[in-house]
């Protein structure tokens, strides 16, 4: 039956191409020949991969060479030989061997060397020694690092707060934590370099507005409105954040804040300059604040702050509040100074009237930044000469973003008298004149 | 034998002799496997025996089973919660910005809600006491079930402490050794309010650097006021785009984030693995950079001297030999191993009797081993010139507090023999003694312990995350303090408890500590070693045998 069956199947087919158009059948045979030339044809890759033979590869190993570790930096860097200090950074500053009036660190309120910080040092150290030996997640929470936060907390008049054992790390850690690749971030020109640090590592988008132009804040959020719009899908995902700094280090201004938002999400804050001690801090409400306990990289994969500069952040905390009128006795000076800097020929004020850090620069710049670097430099050492310690605002010139111009650092601290005030004020003027002119 | 294969090598060969065929094939999976000495080399004294033994098939199958089930109850709690049935505990956001896109998406907080927090009462433990041998814990009790917690008030006193990193007994309160600090803390106060390159160098500054120069054998250093700032902020200025960084799988968080803010193309090699970082080394190498093929403009090898999660020694001389052939630069961050392993505390390059100058980059932290804070960078005069002037730290971070300083000061003279006693040295080899005591008891009860046998890190297997909650607890309550670590520092199936060996642990405390395993052992079932060794395994185990032909 099968065979029978078979046999009639086969009769058909020749009968089918006997009757089938001849191009049919010529089509037909050539998609067989050119199946069997593709079965038959060698197979080949898409990179010559195995071009290379053994010896060529060893060839090419010996021949390589790599740049060198590092590139040689030249004797006269400007910032190769730095200012050692000799004893404490306080208020009579004894630098490369001379005593001047310290008008360089950012020793706002006097405290680093206030006795009542020591002594709550000291009282800690007693008790638990220096380091502590883990992060906070591994028994390196201490009761005193709660106590700070607690308190840190009431002062900023926030739900809570969290510490970080580096200044610098706070605001870094914070920003990766919650903006992430595809979230925006809206931030001011003149950002430091932390926050610039920060955002690199959140990989977000990142749109500048100019700094402090609550205008061109402005247009960059309509714009992004508009996007939003024909895109909503996208938008809806999408986080939006606007980083501002309260008190520009790189110009010295404060920002806008009425205009800019009524309520704030999360304030960063450092405790190396008015605190008188080491780290920083985030506070806000707890549903921000919380989530930077796990995801903080600073936070969680870091030994925490040593238990006796905690303590005397928290003794700093406890004077703050006692005299609430140093702050404006701080304000009363910052005045003071800025009037005094103005007029100096060759020179210009750069920030506000209140502001503790100011920046003197060049009026008119020689053109080359290497060169302005050079005068200010000299009119720094012969300040230093003369008893007044200053120095430059050291940025990394070819890391930064948008690069402030050369500068010289200025910060006025309670402890400063009158007469250092005026000292300060006309030595510069002199060494002024002598450099410029 | 050895085949030495391009160019004349210091330290042993790229390749170990048959040994290395292991290394793909079965011997590496279960149980032991042994490395033979180097050729070649009189000054390398003792073989590298680790172990990462794989659990029973049981094992994982439980573990899985344990997180399916977490994951079942953490959809239906949230189901509960979001429907109003269940009351939510946690904060939430504000009314005004309630149509505002989320904040936290919630599928990254799903594990965190449902999973962490239940067990998380065993991390974040407040202490009130220096983190020495023993420590005091404050009580703290939670009547929501983890989500909010209160301090009774009580203190729970002299716990045993294994979990801190007080690697040589050196986190105490004030005795008499540490006036130094007091008499610094007295002069110089403790902030510096400046940067290293404005006003922020002090003469003590000068003067740790010099001796952190001194005690590891190199031209220079530089200290940093954080560890995990110093990489983060370090790697950036030394590597940039065109380079290619070959990273370990297993690398610290801080590295990671250097690698990736230095903009540099980085590639990963399996974890202490020398072939495969080898083939990624003659790739990058022949083939040069994707698409363009330029050559590389360096190559940079980042490793640690003791991963902190397996307690593997990296296989140093295997690693100096490659970075040799193929002129590669190599960083090792030692923030676990310097002043902790090696004859006199010196770190890995001595504990495998290497020559300082191989290494290019030295990184290692203070916060371990010398009770202190902060991190360093040590090599060559121009390294560190190149970075005192190009490190973000240097210019945007501020220094050193000087007591801290100082404490790293006492510690490092302590551990040279610079304060005229042997107390450092002894310290150093009471570390080595306990290690290898407590490993070997370890592994003789049952239990799976990872890493290398010379490394006072030492992770003992769990797996289940309800075992890890039991764990730390039970022996919470027997008045020791353990570290649990899960996801995501480990992989997901292999959540483990870490001890911190520590020289100032006396027989008995170990004895104690090691006596309330047992019975937790037997307690959580978590006796899983199929291989119960006795102390000297590794000349009779049967496996080598095979291999040496």
């Amino acid at each position: 039956m099968a065979t029978v069956a078979e046999q009639w199947v086969l009769v058909e087919m020749v009968q089918a191409l006997y009757e089938a158009p001849a191009y049919h059948l010529i089509l037909e045979g050539i998609l067989i020949l050119w199946i069997i030339r593709l079965l038959f044809s060698k197979t080949y890759k898409l990179q010559e991969r195995s071009d290379l033979t053994l010896k060529e590869k060893e060839e090419l190993i010996e021949e390589w060479q790599p740049e060198p570790l590092v590139p040689p930096v030249s004797k006269d860097h400007p910032a190769l030989n730095y200012n050692i200090v000799s004893g404490p950074p306080s208020h009579n500053i004894v630098v490369n061997g001379k005593e001047c009036i310290n008008f360089a660190s950012f020793n706002f309120l006097g405290l680093l060397d206030n006795p009542r910080l020591k002594a709550a040092a000291l009282a800690s150290l007693k008790k638990y020694g220096v380091g502590t030996c883990g992060p906070r997640g591994f028994y390196g929470t201490f009761d005193v690092h709660l106590d700070l936060e607690d308190r840190l907390a009431k002062f900023m008049k926030t739900e809570e707060a969290i510490i970080y054992s580096y200044g610098f790390a706070t605001i870094a850690s914070a920003i990766p934590a919650y903006s992430k690749r595809g979230d925006i971030v809206f931030v001011d020109k003149a950002a430091c370099f932390a926050i610039q640090k920060g955002l690199q590592a959140s990989r977000s988008d990142i749109k500048v507005f100019n700094h402090n132009d609550m205008d061109d804040l402005e247009r960059l959020l309509k714009e992004q409105e508009i996007e939003d719009q024909k895109n909503p899908r996208k938008a809806r995902v999408t986080r939006r954040f606007i980083i501002v700094e309260g008190l520009y280090m790189n110009t010295g201004t404060v920002c806008p804040l009425p205009e800019l938002i009524d309520d704030i999400d999360l304030i960063s804050a450092n405790m190396e300059n008015s605190l008188a001690s080491i780290g920083g801090f985030c506070c806000g409400r707890s549903f921000v604040i919380d989530h930077q306990r796990l995801s903080g990289q600073g936070y969680c994969f870091s030994a925490s702050l040593p238990p006796l500069l905690a303590a005397a952040a928290i003794e700093a905390l406890n004077i703050m509040e006692e005299n609430p009128g140093i702050f404006a006795v701080l304000k009363e000076k910052c005045k003071r100074i800025h009037k005094a800097l103005q007029g100096i020929p060759g020179l210009k004020v750069v920030g506000e009237s209140i502001s503790p850090a100011l920046h003197l620069q060049l009026e008119e710049t020689t053109g080359c930044r290497e060169r302005d670097v050079k005068l200010l430099q000299e009119i720094v050492t012969q300040c230093m000469d003369r008893g007044i310690a200053l120095t430059q605002a050291r940025y990394l010139e070819k890391e930064e973003k948008y690069l402030p111009p050369p500068s010289i650092r200025v910060v006025v601290t309670v402890e400063q008298t009158e007469e250092d005030l005026e000292k300060a004020a006309s030595t510069i003027s002199e060494v002024a004149q002598t450099v410029l002119l | 034998m050895a085949d030495p294969g391009g160019g004349a090598v210091y330290n042993g060969t790229p390749h170990n002799q048959s040994a290395a065929d292991c290394h793909g094939g079965n011997c590496w999976k279960n149980g032991v496997v042994k490395e033979s000495q180097q050729n070649g080399n009189s000054n390398f004294y003792r073989p590298i025996v680790e172990s990462f033994e794989e659990a029973p098939l049981h094992v994982m199958v439980f573990t899985y089973l344990g997180y399916g089930i977490g994951t079942l109850f953490g959809y239906l709690r949230d189901f509960l919660r979001n429907s109003g049935i269940e009351k939510c505990n946690a904060a939430v956001e504000r009314e005004e910005q309630k149509d505002f896109v989320p904040l936290y998406q919630n599928f990254e907080n799903f594990y965190i809600r449902n999973i962490y927090m239940r067990i998380r009462d065993n991390w974040n433990r407040p202490i009130c006491s220096a983190p020495g041998a023993v420590f005091d814990v404050m009580e703290r009790v939670t009547d929501d079930y983890n989500w909010t917690f209160r301090f009774t008030g009580r203190i729970i006193k002299d716990v045993i402490n294994m979990g801190s990193y007080n690697f040589l007994g050196l986190a105490a309160k004030y005795d008499e050794s540490m006036r130094t600090v007091k008499e610094v803390i007295e002069t110089y106060g403790l902030g510096v309010g400046s940067t290293r390159q404005e006003m922020g160098t002090l003469d003590k500054h000068k003067e740790l650097e010099d001796l952190v120069a001194k005690f590891l054998n190199v031209e220079a250093a530089m200290v940093f006021g954080m560890g995990f700032a110093t990489n983060s902020m370090n790697i950036p200025a030394l590597v940039g785009k065109g380079c290619l960084i070959l990273s370990d799988e297993l690398n610290h968080a801080s590295l990671v984030l250097g690698a990736r803010l230095s903009g540099a193309t980085i590639r990963i090699f399996k974890h202490n693995n020398v072939q495969s970082l080898e083939k990624l080394l003659r790739d990058a190498v022949i083939y040069g950079q994707p698409r363009t093929r330029r050559a590389w403009r360096k190559i940079l090898i980042l490793v640690e001297g003791i991963y902190s999660m397996e307690g593997s020694i990296v296989h140093l001389p295997d690693i100096v030999a490659l970075k040799k052939k193929y002129k590669a630069y190599l960083y090792m961050d030692e923030a676990h191993s310097i002043g902790s392993v090696g004859p006199t505390g010196r770190g890995v390059v001595e504990f495998f009797g290497l020559d300082p100058r191989d290494i290019d980059v030295y990184m290692g932290t203070f916060t371990k081993s010398f009770g202190a804070a902060g991190g360093y960078i040590a090599g060559r005069k121009d390294l560190v010139d190149y970075l005192r002037t190009h490190s973000h730290s240097a210019a945007y971070g501020t220094s050193m507090s000087p007591p801290v300083a100082e404490q790293i000061i006492r510690v490092m003279k302590l551990i040279m023999g610079l304060d005229g006693t042997t107390e450092g040295l002894q310290r150093v080899q009471q570390l080595a003694k306990n290690t290898r005591y407590f490993r070997q008891r370890l592994s003789k009860m049952g239990f799976i312990v990872y890493g290398n046998e010379e490394s006072p890190v030492v992770p003992l297997l769990l797996y289940m995350p309800a075992k890890v909650a039991a764990f730390a607890r039970h022996l919470l309550n027997r008045k020791i303090g353990v570290v649990v670590v899960g996801f995501p520092a480990t992989p997901l199936a292999e959540a483990r408890a870490r001890f911190c060996v520590s020289a100032a642990h006396t027989q008995e405390m170990l004895d104690t500590v090691l006596e309330a395993l047992d019975e937790m052992g037997d307690l959580l079932n978590l006796k899983y070693s199929r291989n119960r060794k006795s102390a000297r395994p590794e000349l009779y185990d049967e496996m080598s045998f095979e291999l040496e032909d």
